[in-house]
């Protein structure tokens, strides 16, 4: 039962001895004056994990005094521990105004990358497009049944993420307008939710962009596809911004990596590749109220 | 130097012993502290959380504030696990009478490495079995999602078998000889020692092997939670999706910002769930302790 936090409990402490040891080694190294030194942690999403993990070593690469470590854990782990000043970065899947309990004001959002996300239905299924309508009936439980939004007759199982994740609350917010879902397979991993959707007859869920794959049919919504051009003009509404927040304006090699995350190195290359659009590609900005401009 | 090293042995050995003893308080207390602040903290009648099954923790205040009932998820791990208990104890004291009367040559050179390999299977492969195997093969065969109650206990069952299997041999292997030897010369068959004279007399060891079974059970999460496809409602059906208190708490317990009643409420389950296996340890004791009377 306490598997899970005693191993957060340990890579923590073995987080604090490396912060210790890479001390020590800056303390030893410190000669040259206008090179970038210190410890960076970055705790939180573990949507945006691969990507800050993958541009933390490149960043180390390029400045040997600098210490990265990135941790997973959640965005609520994440907002938490920046708020606590416990992390210098705290990743987030959705604005920290979003989350209840975490106070906003204190925190300086940087936003990094767009992530899409499409709802999806088991490959078996003839449909490709739905109307917002008929989305908002299919994850409300007022229609159970394909063939009611033109399907075949087949009785709709639909697969959620746990309450608590990214994913559910943006789409929740931009795809259903705020309806309730009704009661579903739940799933706290966005692989499990591809794996249930492929093989269970008449499965619905929703995936970002960087899960889909031939195992699942992404649908249409409005007629519009779901996809990195339609999401940069503001046409596919469902998209989410993905953060990373410091306490109060960051510093020193903080911001340094902060601004390197928005460079080419990372945006151009790591960004597509990790499935994310790139947050220098976004024609529109949208607030945490979702407003468009 | 004798003294030394005896005064060595003893200021290790009761070192050791203190630092468990402190490691369980300091757990005890730490889970009480979080999960009592959903009650003294944020308020929520102890009522409302043990037997309501509307579980709303981010519900806005304007359409009626948050709500954290766990009685599904507790439902859930009951009937899961008992099911389980259920399925696994018979099968468990015949495995042990075959390994102990039966045929102790193949029992305790083929069957018993079996079981031992069982119990060290992680939880996640039996999950994954579950997960690929069982669960289509419940859906196409006997119909709804395949993620049930079905696939949870079945996979529990198997879990739990070592457990009670081996509690059973030990408490086969502790009768007295005589006994055996006495039932035959009053003329009982095979069939009718073990079950007049063998397994009343190791009642006690088999009880406690099942109790601890249940509490391994009740306290499973992964594996469990990778069948049960975790829908918050009491099932219907054996065929009905169900979750149980432990996926509860682990498919949320990363997004939920500490100090928050959302994160309050898990602890408060993990605090339930505490409960209930100091319950289980309790019953152990007293099925030892009744029988150590009786004999």
């Amino acid at each position: 039962m306490l598997n899970k936090s005693k191993l957060v409990a340990v890579v923590l402490c073995l987080g604090a001895l490396l912060a210790v040891a890479g001390c020590g080694e800056n303390d030893a190294k410190a000669t040259a004056e206008n090179k970038l030194s210190g410890n960076i942690t970055a705790v939180g999403s573990t949507a945006l994990q691969p990507l800050v993990e993958q541009a933390a070593n490149q960043f180390m690469g390029g400045n040997p005094d600098v210490r990265i470590v990135v941790q997973g854990g959640g965005s609520g782990t994440g907002l938490t521990q920046v708020v606590q000043g416990a992390a210098n970065i705290g990743n987030s899947d959705i604005f920290a105004d979003e989350k209840n309990g975490i106070d906003a004001a204190q925190l300086v959002d940087h936003q990094i990358c767009v992530a899409g996300m499409a709802a999806v239905i088991n490959p078996n299924l003839n449909i490709d497009n739905l109307t917002k309508q008929q989305l908002v009936d299919v994850f409300s439980g007022k229609v159970t049944n394909w063939k009611e939004v033109g399907g075949q007759d087949q009785k709709i199982v639909l697969v959620n993420r746990t309450k608590s994740s990214g994913t559910r609350a943006t789409f929740k917010k931009y795809a259903l307008g705020g309806v309730e879902e009704a009661t579903g397979l739940e799933e706290d991993a966005s692989g499990n939710v591809r794996k249930i959707v492929k093989e269970t007859p008449g499965a619905i869920g929703y995936l970002a962009l960087a899960y889909l794959n031939s195992d699942v049919k992404a649908i249409k919504l409005d007629g519009v596809e779901p996809n990195k051009e339609n999401i940069a003009i503001g046409k596919y509404p469902v998209w989410a911004y993905e953060h990373c927040y410091t306490l109060g304006n960051p510093t020193g090699a903080t911001d340094a990596f902060l601004n390197y995350l928005l460079t080419d190195d990372v945006q151009k290359t790591l960004v597509p590749q990790l499935g994310y659009i790139p947050v220098t590609e976004m024609q529109i900005t949208r607030d945490a109220a979702g407003n468009v401009k | 130097m004798k003294i030394t090293s005896d005064t060595t042995g003893r200021v290790l050995s009761t070192g050791a012993a203190l630092v468990t003893i402190l490691l369980t308080l300091a757990i005890i207390v730490f889970i009480a502290t979080k999960g009592l602040s959903t009650f003294i903290i944020n308020g929520v009648p102890v009522k409302d959380f043990l037997f309501s099954t509307n579980w709303f923790p981010d519900r806005p205040l304007e359409e009626g504030g948050p709500q954290v009932g766990v009685l599904a998820f507790m439902l859930g791990s009951i009937i899961v696990s008992l099911l389980a208990v259920l399925v696994s104890a018979p099968l468990s004291v015949a495995c042990a009478v075959f390994i102990r009367e039966i045929a102790p040559f193949w029992g305790q050179r083929v069957l018993q490495p079996a079981i031992e390999i069982l119990a060290g299977i992680p939880s996640v492969v039996y999950g994954y079995i579950g997960l690929s195997l069982l669960v289509p093969f419940i859906r196409e065969h006997l119909g709804g999602l395949g993620f049930s109650v079905l696939a949870g206990f079945l996979v529990l069952s198997v879990m739990i078998l070592p457990t009670i299997v081996s509690m059973s041999v030990d408490s086969l292997r502790a009768l007295p000889q005589e006994w055996k030897e006495a039932a035959y010369a009053l003329g009982s068959t095979r069939w009718q020692t073990i079950r007049i004279v063998l397994l009343p007399a190791a009642r006690s060891g088999i009880i406690t092997g099942v109790v601890l079974g249940l509490a391994r059970a009740f306290g499973e999460a992964l594996a469990v939670q990778m069948v049960i496809g975790n829908t918050r409602k009491i099932p219907g059906s054996i065929l009905d999706p169900v979750i149980t208190l432990t996926s509860a708490i682990t498919m949320d317990m990363g997004n939920t910002p500490m100090g928050s009643l959302w994160s309050n409420s898990l602890w408060s389950m993990g605090l339930l769930l505490l409960f209930i296996s100091c319950l289980f340890i309790l019953v152990v004791r007293f099925v030892v302790q009744r029988s150590e009377m009786s004999q």
